[in-house]
Formats: structure tokens, C-alpha cells, sequence
């Protein structure tokens, strides 16, 4: 069967993604970030996951204001880092896996989860750059990718607590997989940042780092955070971390099992306009 | 339901809900079109007569020719689109960002990498952080 081995938390900021690209990681400004990945390639060395499923946020780049789905589980084979303005990211295309995405789709939308389904999708640097910092240059990826993209853009966003119970149905639907898969559930974006208004550059490091606390010991209740409490102490645009919730909710302990060892946790400001948080979750 | 009111009471800060989505639809459509090269272009050649193309009204597509991204935003833009013309004029995120702030651009950089702006006094407006001043472009 399918199992579920680790969850991996990250920002995705694309400054870093164009740092990367540009080989500036050895600048000073950047080294800081990146040296918090280090542990990460070679940890990921390790793990060899075949399936990473991503949740990440579009950035009006594939979906404009003309469609706007509030949950969105890629089952395409075959996904084009987009051109967002400045070029395609000179990364390799993202290999799906169609069969376990069908899988998760149906199976969570029969427990209520109402997903879109999209087959034909560039991907954004919300997806790409986690890639980049967990894998570092490669010619290929070395795992299959199932993109799930939460709107986090137009508000109502979805609710913490409806994320982490899609996690948790997301987690029964990947361990009802007949295939013997090591699988990683990823959540990305935040940590505190605005992106706009008077109020932008907003960085809340204690805040932040209460949420990391939270996310590791007591994700149940951190779930019940309203989103205004996100907008509010991490910035307008710090509300993408209610996607770390997904992540969270597929590991074992929320329903019964052991807590997750913490094999790696990371905490930097700034990059560009944003804190840098990092967390690599195992499950025992 | 409508969203909470409490969203309105944080300082400096535009929430971007279904009202805003509405007001800014073609504004934040026409910054999508920028994505392809050759409007890019044709928007850098006649930025007026592209524009002109949109069904955006006259306050959103002199905001736009100013560059005035705190005026787009009350005008119903999203960031996130609105980064699509900085990609056009060369911006990065920072320099976008920043430059709704009033700050310089150098010094903006330097809050950002002195830990950035302070969440004390601006969590509802009304406090007395950096980020309660009236926004000029209201």
C-alpha cells in the first residue's frame, strides 16, 4: 500500500526561485536562506520519495479571475513551469502521477470534498521554487508530483480546519492506494508577509514561530485560528500558510497514530519581503 | 455571508474579497494579458491605446499609466496581477512592494533585512504603528 512517510513545510517566495536561477546562492543575502535547505537535499537523498503531493497556491498566473476553484487536484501527466512575466524558470517540467491523483480525487470528493480537477496547468513558482530548495539543480525531478492548488488569493479563503480535515481524507485516501509508494505530503507558502498597502514588509517572527509550536504540538487547535487572526498577525499575504493545514492533517497522529519526529525546522528573515520558514515533519 | 468587518479595521491593507474582484475584474484582466510577450509590447508602445482596449474605467487606467499601485488596489487590483506591469517595466517584488509603502527603496531594503515592519501598532487601525498613516491615494 501507499504510505505516507514525511510532511515537508516551505515558503515559496520567488525571489528565491530567481536567486537560484541567476546563481547568486552564495551571496551573503541569500546563503542565509538557502543554507537552510542543506539538511533538506540531504535528507531527500535519503527518503527517495516517489510521489511528493504538493499543495500550493497560484499566483494569478494559470487561474486569473476568469476561474477561481477553491480546492484543485492536478491529474494531468505532465505540468510546464509557467512563464510568469520574466520567462519560464529554467527548471524541468513536473511529472504527474495521473493514476494516484484520480485515486485521491475520488475518494475525497466521495467524503465531501468538492475538488476541481484540472489536466492542463503551468505550474508557478509556488510549486517550483519548494522544488528547487528541497532538490537543488537537477536535470530531471526525482520524483512524481501531484500539484493541488488552494485559492488563497480572492477571500473567503478556505478555513484552517477545512484544510487540516482534507488532509486527513487526503491521508485515508493515499493509504487506500494499492501500490507500494513512499509518499510526501508538502505545504507551502508564507511565513508572515504583505505584499501591499502602507503595511507592507509586515514581518511577525513571534508570531511565527508560535505557529511552528502549534503546527508540531497541537495542530488540532491551531486549525480552529479564524483566517482574519492570519491576515492580521502574519500580513495579507501570510494567510497562505492555512495551506501548511493540508500537510499536517495527513500525518498519522491525527487519528491516533504516533506524533511526528521533528527532523528539521528553519527560521530566517527576511527574503525579499517575506519570512522564510522550513519545517520537515516524520512520521514514526 | 459577507466577510467579517474586521478585515476593513486592519491598517493599511486592502482585502481582496468578491466586491473588490468585481470592481478591479478588467483591470486585473488586462495586467493578465501582460504575460504574453507580444502584449507586453504593444503596451510599452502605446500604453494609452492598449488600455484603451480594456473595459477599465478612467481612474484605473490613469492609476495604471502612473504606476500608482496603492490607487490600483483601491481600485478592485490584486497584487498578484498588478505584478504582472512591474514584470513589464523590469520591477522586482521588493521594489513593488515597497514603493506603496512611501518608504525609499533603500530604505525599505534595509527594514526588510533589519527584521521588517513591526507588527506593534498596526494590527487595527486606530493604533499608533508605522503603517496607520492615511493613504495618500484615498
Amino acid at each position: 500500500m501507499a504510505r505516507i512517510t514525511a510532511s515537508v513545510y516551505s515558503s515559496h517566495i520567488p525571489a528565491v526561485g530567481a536567486a537560484f536561477d541567476l546563481g547568486k546562492t552564495h551571496e551573503p543575502y541569500w546563503q542565509k536562506v538557502f543554507s537552510g535547505y542543506d539538511f533538506s537535499k540531504q535528507w531527500e537523498n535519503e527518503q527517495k520519495p516517489d510521489v511528493i503531493f504538493l499543495v500550493y497556491n497560484d499566483h494569478a498566473t494559470a487561474f486569473s479571475l476568469s476561474m477561481i476553484p477553491t480546492f484543485a487536484i492536478m491529474t494531468g501527466p505532465e505540468f510546464m513551469p509557467a512563464d510568469e512575466g520574466y520567462g519560464r524558470r529554467p527548471v524541468p517540467p513536473v511529472i504527474g502521477h495521473p493514476e494516484l491523483a484520480s485515486h485521491i480525487a475520488s475518494e475525497v470528493i466521495q467524503k465531501d470534498f468538492d475538488l476541481t480537477i484540472v489536466n492542463e496547468i503551468d505550474v508557478d513558482h509556488g510549486l517550483t521554487v519548494p522544488m528547487t530548495c528541497m532538490f537543488g539543480k537537477v536535470d530531471a525531478w526525482p520524483c512524481k508530483v501531484i500539484p493541488f492548488a488552494v485559492n488563497v488569493v480572492q477571500h473567503p479563503v478556505p478555513s484552517g480546519a477545512r484544510c487540516f480535515a482534507l488532509g486527513q481524507a487526503i491521508r485515508a485516501a493515499i493509504e487506500s492506494y494499492p501500490e507500494d509508494l513512499n509518499v510526501q505530503v508538502w505545504g507551502t507558502g508564507g511565513m508572515s508577509h504583505q505584499l501591499q498597502g502602507p503595511r507592507a514588509g509586515l514581518i511577525n517572527r513571534e508570531w511565527d514561530n508560535d505557529f511552528l509550536d502549534r503546527l508540531i504540538d497541537d495542530p488540532a487547535g491551531l486549525s480552529k485560528m479564524p483566517n482574519i487572526d492570519y491576515v492580521r498577525e502574519a500580513g495579507s499575504e501570510g494567510i497562505e500558510l492555512v495551506m501548511w493545514l493540508i500537510a499536517r492533517g495527513a500525518m498519522a497522529d491525527t487519528r491516533g497514530g504516533p506524533k511526528p519526529k521533528v527532523a528539521h525546522r528553519f527560521y530566517h528573515v527576511p527574503a525579499s519581503n517575506t519570512a522564510v520558514g522550513h519545517l520537515i515533519l516524520e512520521n514514526a | 455571508m459577507s466577510l467579517d468587518k474586521e478585515f476593513k479595521e486592519i491598517p493599511g491593507t486592502i482585502i481582496f474579497d468578491a466586491e473588490q474582484s468585481r470592481k478591479g475584474y478588467w483591470l486585473n484582466q488586462f495586467c493578465m494579458s501582460l504575460m504574453k510577450a507580444a502584449n507586453r509590447e504593444r503596451f510599452k508602445a502605446n500604453e494609452r491605446a492598449y488600455l484603451d482596449e480594456w473595459k477599465m474605467t478612467e481612474d484605473q487606467k490613469q492609476a495604471v499609466m502612473a504606476r500608482d499601485l496603492n490607487a490600483m488596489m483601491a481600485l478592485g487590483g490584486n497584487i498578484y496581477f498588478l505584478s504582472k506591469i512591474g514584470a513589464t517595466d523590469g520591477k522586482s517584488f521588493q521594489q513593488m512592494a515597497g514603493s506603496m509603502t512611501g518608504m525609499s527603496e533603500e530604505a525599505y531594503r534595509d527594514m526588510m533585512i533589519n527584521g521588517g515592519r513591526s507588527i506593534e501598532g498596526n494590527r487595527r487601525i486606530g493604533e499608533h504603528g508605522d503603517a496607520q498613516r492615511p493613504n495618500k491615494d484615498k
